[in-house]
């Protein structure tokens, strides 16, 4: 090394002392840290997105799941308008989706009491819409043939609900256990007496729901979740042949089915027979 | 507004995104006979110190701040709990009796999140928007946001530590911020994904009030074991994104505590309470451009300073009606 590679003179600002590079020099690790923290907190949000085993049932109107992520707030005015409480907001084992809401239906599932998809209404994002943006593309199967048709207020001169896509359909996923296969009836409290889940029933009021295990049952051949279901066509008992040639009645699913679950929440059997296949498609 | 208050206007723009404030190259006249006047002016000195003996500690900004922060907060809670639907929703969006009310910063991430805006949101965050500009910006953290009020009492503990010399507070650049800002922004647009929101300890604690606890108050948790323990309010300080962002909408707000050079004695005990003390640099002997100096945006309008200085030369202002008077 000769002596033209001397470090050039110091300039205008002098050197810093060693204990302030020192100093300098851990506060940078420490800024450091907390960026590692923090942005490591915020990407392990993703993680429950990769690894995630069952899709959320999402309320009424809800966009796509990807989207309904990107444009979900997470305020819950959902949850508040919702006269059922169907609506929960998810916790951090939902990752990105903390703070969004969904729906157990076994639990308490949407009946449309509210008659007019308040939640929809209530969403000040779109996240839940009635109108889709043109630039979103509808699934296949997704979407509902005509606009279903609720029970409740069949004989209004509005008889429909303002749903063009369906949350889910409803699957029988134990017929081996449904009573009705089996020709059995049901007598008493479906979910027994201290489930809390409420429903509107519209021989007891139209306007304020009711706890379940207040309105017990009594019928000779199991068919509640027909009984029950809000929707107009969304499923019936019919007669179905069975892999040894018997004749069983069974409930079969329709294609007015919107996912709103009543069916799973009213099952007697435990676990449930027939259950909502979340963001499920129609499959003819 | 003399050049050296829009110079210093605009640096402190800059001290709001990072910079460290920096002495200043001009003083007007009048301030710069007061810095004189006060060297070493025994009289002073002894008012000074008579003025100490006398001063009593009030905390009256502080009670009325935290009454406001509850009560907006139990309001929310209490909307929902009782159903009476006066404030219905969370901080991160709301109805104030039907009124769209949209946090800007998680409407933000919403936008670039998902590329598509509804009138409801662009009402609420335009609502919102001309609130915080008239209320002064980031009135926001300190008057609203609830985990300001956690952090506060957290921060206490963190003081009363480093009292007792067991710890001592880790500075962080303030750099940071910017760039979390920066980054989560550009997470939201690339991964379409509101990512800054799972995270955001005001959305979480606005939520576990409304809609009862869960385990993402752990996080909270975590953060304010890290502000007691190492490095005092590094969220609000250091890291928080909606903090910026009302520092932004704070810009041209006509709410902010303004510094009068005359009654001040420099002793510094506005800049141990406060949570920015960056935009209280002016309050260092000979820093004082002018003999009136407002603060600048990114400050919280929480009126600690106001109720710590002993000889009031930091008080409230709302530019304008000063001349209205």
């Amino acid at each position: 090394m000769n002596d033209g590679d001397q470090k050039p003179v110091v300039g205008p600002t002098p050197p810093l002392s060693k204990a302030r590079r020192q100093t300098n020099r851990r506060r940078f690790l420490r800024t450091v840290l907390l960026t590692g923290g923090v942005l490591g907190a915020a990407l392990s949000g993703f993680l429950p997105l990769i690894y995630s085993q069952r899709k959320r049932l999402r309320p009424p109107g809800a966009l796509d799941e990807k989207d309904f992520l990107a444009s979900c707030i997470k305020c819950g005015q959902c949850v508040q308008v919702c006269p059922v409480q169907a609506i929960k907001l998810a916790d951090l084992i939902d990752g990105m989706g903390v703070g969004t809401p969904y729906i157990d239906a076994r639990q308490q599932a949407c009946d449309f009491s509210c008659d007019a998809v308040q939640c929809v209404l209530a969403c000040p994002t779109g996240t839940l819409t009635y109108h889709k943006p043109d630039f979103l593309t509808v699934r296949p199967g997704a979407a509902l043939a005509a606009k279903p048709i609720l029970l409740a207020k069949e004989k209004d001169p509005e008889p429909t609900l303002n749903m063009t896509e369906r949350m889910g359909v409803a699957r029988l996923t134990r017929p081996e256990a449904c009573l009705a296969i089996q020709g059995k009836g049901f007598k008493g409290q479906t979910r027994g007496p201290d489930f809390k889940g409420t429903m509107r029933y519209m021989d007891v009021d139209r306007w304020k729901p009711i706890r379940i295990a207040d309105h017990p049952y009594n019928v000779a051949e199991c068919d509640l979740c027909v009984r029950e279901c809000p929707l107009k066509g969304a499923i019936s008992i019919e007669t179905v042949f069975a892999p040894d040639g018997s004749k069983r009645k069974s409930p079969v699913v329709h294609e007015p089915c919107v996912g709103c679950g009543v069916c799973e929440m009213v099952c007697p059997v435990e676990p449930s027979c027939i259950t909502i296949e979340a963001r499920g498609v129609w499959k003819t | 507004m003399s050049q050296l208050l829009k110079r210093r206007f605009f640096e402190q723009i800059k001290v709001m995104f990072g910079a460290e404030p920096s002495k200043p190259t001009a003083i007007a006249p009048a301030a710069q006979a007061m810095h004189f006047y006060k060297k070493g002016n025994r009289d002073l000195i002894a008012e000074k110190l008579h003025a100490r003996a006398h001063a009593e500690h009030k905390n009256s900004w502080r009670n009325r701040r935290w009454a406001t922060l509850i009560v907006a907060n139990l309001l929310f809670t209490f909307s929902f709990f009782l159903d009476i639907q006066i404030l219905e929703g969370a901080l991160t969006a709301s109805r104030f009796v039907g009124f769209h009310l949209i946090d800007l910063n998680s409407a933000l991430q919403v936008m670039l999140a998902h590329k598509h805006i509804i009138n409801n949101l662009l009402i609420g965050t335009g609502t919102v928007l001309v609130l915080w500009v008239l209320l002064g910006g980031r009135t926001f953290c300190s008057w609203v946001c609830p985990y300001h009020l956690l952090a506060e009492w957290a921060e206490k503990i963190h003081l009363h530590l480093a009292k007792k010399r067991l710890l001592t507070d880790q500075t962080i650049d303030r750099r940071l911020r910017t760039f979390f800002w920066i980054i989560f922004a550009l997470l939201a647009l690339a991964t379409g994904y509101t990512v800054f929101e799972a995270i955001s300890p005001t959305g979480i604690v606005s939520r576990a009030l409304i809609y009862g606890p869960g385990l993402a108050l752990l996080w909270v948790l975590a953060l304010l074991v890290f502000e007691v323990f190492f490095s005092r309010r590094a969220w609000c300080r250091y890291a928080c994104p909606i903090g910026l962002t009302y520092g932004v909408v704070g810009i041209i707000s006509p709410v902010r505590i303004k510094y009068k050079l005359a009654e001040c004695f420099h002793e510094g005990d506005c800049r141990k309470v406060c949570l920015v003390p960056h935009v209280l640099d002016t309050v260092i002997k000979g820093r004082a451009v002018e003999t009136e100096v407002p603060l600048g945006p990114d400050c919280t309008r929480c009126g600690l300073c106001v109720d710590t200085c002993p000889t009031g030369s930091l008080s409230f202002e709302i530019k304008g009606l000063s001349k209205l008077g």
